[in-house]
């Protein structure tokens, strides 16, 4: 039990702060809502796929410290994710930029809704545009048989 | 000597699903009965040997076996026995097992109830399935075998990964197989129907129900991963657009579509060759989700067992399959001659535009998971899709779906009349725009995400709602009320799913706008204020578990004076497995959640505590409910039981109810 006890407290020391800390916080509210803002679409960077505002990773608190630095020194929002990206990346934007090779994301949806459109129209004409088809005759089997059974 | 046998019985079960896969098949094409016969009791033996091969899995993990590889990597005498059951599909091998359970099942349950089937179908259908389940079993044999031995068993094992012992988790997984592989007896009538050549109104009605069944299933698989995380992983989020959730999803989104056009092939014998491509893709989709989860070439919170030989291997049975069917289809596909017409404004049109936006929001979802990957290898450069882009690719689909439900559902078949759909809808307009503005009046931030979650949410709620007694017919209110009750199942199913639906949309667009939440270090004794509450820390200590240490704080809710709740959140320490796990502390009710979590002991005194309010939050998982029911009610619809094109009543068909 002791024995458990250590490990629990060796792995507690070894624990990773949790996701923003109270110290981090801002006085100013406006300036800590903006700074939330941003820490949202900011990704840590050595985390699975967490944002700096979720993850416990001591590397995602220092960014967190220097968005907010930055914020504090007067930047404004887009400097600040600047000042980010330059150190560490574009791969810390979890919103993907639209330039580049990246336009090919942010247009595949809108592009494919189009397309899709597109046929579903012409499907859609062509299956009114069609009319009604002419009513099915009966063969000369069928109709001798509904008469028979008419005539029943 | 049961672990050696359960490794015998699945390598029989892979010469059974072989036999399965090729006999029948050459009987229906050379129209042999007895070599199409082949096809049921094979179907019957693969899921007994699979089941007792699964079943002496379970055995080895209950009975703690170290001997075994699997058990002793998850598995610990210590863990209660819930997790000691459900550590048997909490890893890649043992889930695998379950997957190819689940598949042998459903092709079992078209042997045993398909009594109705034109034979040749039946056979195909099954021949199909046996191919899925050698693929299966033979990468469950050669890449990820569960039986494998250690020759100097350990004293004990190294425990389940603590994020997995929940109750919420241990559920998960099997209903999101279910899920999956349900979506492969779509996929197998669609490959046996493009080899038949023939699609009607019969096929469409076999294949609906297993569509359902596998969408019911879907939604509450997700449900349950969903929930799990809002408590779980302690800081109120309920969806993460995570690869492995986009995994789930996208199969989802198909499986909705494919729900929608299989009506229109039932009832109008139209959309025929867009179902069986959607059939192909729904079930596709699960097997890009399977390699997601389990090649870990994109990096997400829980994939587990990352292997690039075993995403190779998934790599490969998804390019045959795929390559296959999306062959066949090309040259089949033309054979499907569509008979129904309809105008532009009419329930087909309707289901085609919800088609159409389905289908596409799963290609954004798809995209935008596959696109850091993409981008790495084809244009050099490393980056993050995350949340914020989900967000805003994603939620215009749901608005432009949720504008036009309630509008494609009143509409009549064939040709439609807007002023006339217009007539019951216009006082279901006005009531969600009051509605909607009533919220923007009372509410205290200025977003206006709230108010136009609520005038969609009431919109199709309301108008589910209004469809519902518009179909009562008219007539004095007692009558109307009494046609009501005899509606079919399928109309109430329908409601029901589109109001969850509603539910759903609501419950996200509140919580996410009208969320409070609160961070600060207190001390014990302390109060602070959150909302209209008061919360009090009373005391913080550490309390053993059963195979954890936990550190727990007492903190009590207060309101105007009373005590509400007191609620214990959690620091747990999984000393075996070496991880951290947080238990959040919840008031739940139905119009808000307190949600409170305990962080770590300040250098000064005092201890971190995060506070969130969550208005509605539960309305999320109760809309996902209402929508299994509605898929539910659906599948226990009059026609589904009396299988049409059936020339006698199928009686086992009856007895599966």
């Amino acid at each position: 039990m002791i024995r458990a006890g250590l490990l629990a407290l060796v792995l507690l020391a070894a624990a990773p702060a949790g996701a923003v800390q109270p110290d981090e916080v801002l006085p100013d509210p406006a300036l800590e809502a903006r700074a939330r803002a941003l820490s949202q679409g900011l990704r840590c960077p050595v985390c699975r796929n967490e944002s700096i505002d979720e993850s416990h990773a001591d590397v995602a608190r220092d960014l967190r410290l220097v968005l907010r630095e930055r914020l504090v020194a007067g930047d404004s929002d887009e400097e600040a994710i600047n000042f980010i990206v330059a150190r560490y990346g574009e791969y810390v934007l979890l919103n993907p930029t639209a330039r580049g090779s990246n336009l090919l994301l942010w247009l595949a949806g809108p592009a494919m809704l189009g397309a899709g459109g597109l046929i579903a129209a012409l499907y859609l004409r062509r299956r009114s545009g069609a009319g009604d088809p002419a009513p099915e005759t009966l063969s000369e089997a069928d109709a001798r048989r509904l008469a028979e059974l008419l005539d029943r | 000597m049961i672990v050696e046998l359960g490794h015998f019985a699945l390598v029989l079960a892979l010469a059974v699903a072989l036999i399965q896969s090729v006999v029948p098949l050459i009987g229906a094409q050379r129209r042999w009965g007895t070599w199409m016969s082949v096809a049921e009791p094979a179907a019957t033996t693969q899921v007994l040997l699979i089941g007792f091969s699964f079943a002496a899995l379970t055995y080895a993990f209950v009975t703690s076996d170290f001997s075994l590889r699997l058990v002793v990597q998850n598995s610990h005498t210590l863990k209660p026995m819930i997790y000691k059951i459900s550590g048997v599909w909490g890893n890649h091998e043992g889930s695998l097992l379950l997957w190819v359970l689940i598949l042998a099942l459903y092709g079992a349950c078209v042997a045993w109830y398909g009594g109705n089937l034109p034979p040749s179908l039946r056979a195909r259908v099954l021949a199909v399935q046996g191919m899925i389940g050698v693929a299966f079993l033979a990468f469950l044999l050669f890449t990820s075998n569960p039986f494998l031995r250690l020759a100097i068993p350990p004293m004990n094992g190294r425990d389940l990964n603590p994020l997995l012992q929940d109750p919420g988790l241990a559920f998960h997984p099997p209903f999101l197989y279910l899920g999956y592989v349900g979506l492969s007896m779509a996929f197998s009538f669609a490959v046996a129907a493009l080899i038949e050549g023939r699609v009607d109104a019969a096929w469409s009605r076999w294949v609906r129900p297993w569509t359902l069944a596998a969408w019911v299933f879907l939604t509450i698989g997700i449900a349950l991963g969903s929930w799990w995380a809002y408590y779980e992983l302690g800081w109120g989020g309920f969806w993460f657009w995570d690869p492995v959730e986009n995994a789930s999803f996208m199969p989802w989104l198909f499986a909705a579509a494919l729900l929608h056009s299989a009506i229109v092939v039932e009832k109008r014998e139209a959309l025929k060759s867009w179902t069986i491509l959607l059939a192909i893709l729904a079930f596709g989709f699960s097997l890009i989700g399977t390699f997601i989860v389990r090649s870990g070439v994109i990096t997400s919170v829980h994939a587990f067992a990352n292997d690039p030989e075993r995403g190779e291997f998934i790599l490969m049975i998804l390019g045959l399959f795929m390559g296959g069917a999306l062959t066949l289809y090309a040259a089949r596909a033309s054979a499907m001659e569509a008979k129904g017409v309809f105008a532009p404004v009419s329930r087909e049109s309707a289901l085609v535009a919800n088609n159409l936006l389905l289908a596409v929001s799963a290609f954004v979802v798809f995209v935008g998971t596959v696109w850091p990957l993409v981008a790495e290898l084809v244009f050099d450069r490393k980056l993050s899709v995350g949340p914020p882009f989900f967000n805003m690719a994603f939620t215009p689909f749901v608005v432009a779906l949720a504008v036009l439900l309630p509008v494609g559902s009143v509409l009549p078949w064939k040709r439609g009349d807007l002023t006339r759909v217009a007539q019951p809808l216009a006082g279901v307009l006005v009531l969600s725009m009051a509605l909607g503005a009533l919220a923007w009046t009372l509410q205290t931030q200025r977003s206006i995400l709230g108010p136009v979650g609520l005038v969609l949410a009431a919109w199709v709620v309301l108008g589910a709602l209004a469809d519902l007694w518009q179909r009562a017919g008219r007539g004095p209110l007692a009558l109307r009320l009494a046609r009501l009750t005899r509606l079919p199942r399928s109309d109430w199913g329908k409601a029901a799913a589109h109001v969850g639906f509603g539910v759903t949309v609501f419950a996200v667009a509140a919580v996410t706008a009208w969320k409070t939440e609160d961070i600060r270090v207190v001390r014990i004794g302390e109060t602070y204020p959150l909302g209209p509450y008061v919360v009090q820390l009373r005391d913080v200590r550490d309390v053993p578990g059963p195979n954890y240490m936990a550190t727990q704080a007492e903190l009590v809710l207060q309101r105007g004076g009373q005590e509400i709740a007191t609620l214990r959140p959690e620091k747990r320490i999984y000393p075996v497995a070496r991880m951290p796990t947080t238990e959040a502390g919840i008031d739940h009710s139905l119009l808000r959640d307190v949600y409170l979590v305990i962080g770590d002991e300040q250098a000064a005194g005092g201890w971190a505590v995060r506070s969130y309010i969550e208005p509605f939050v539960n309305f999320i998982w109760i809309g996902c409910l209402l929508m299994a029911l509605g898929g539910g009610l659906s599948l226990s619809d009059r026609r589904f039981r009396v299988a049409a094109g059936a020339r006698r009543a199928a009686p086992g068909a009856v007895a599966a109810e």
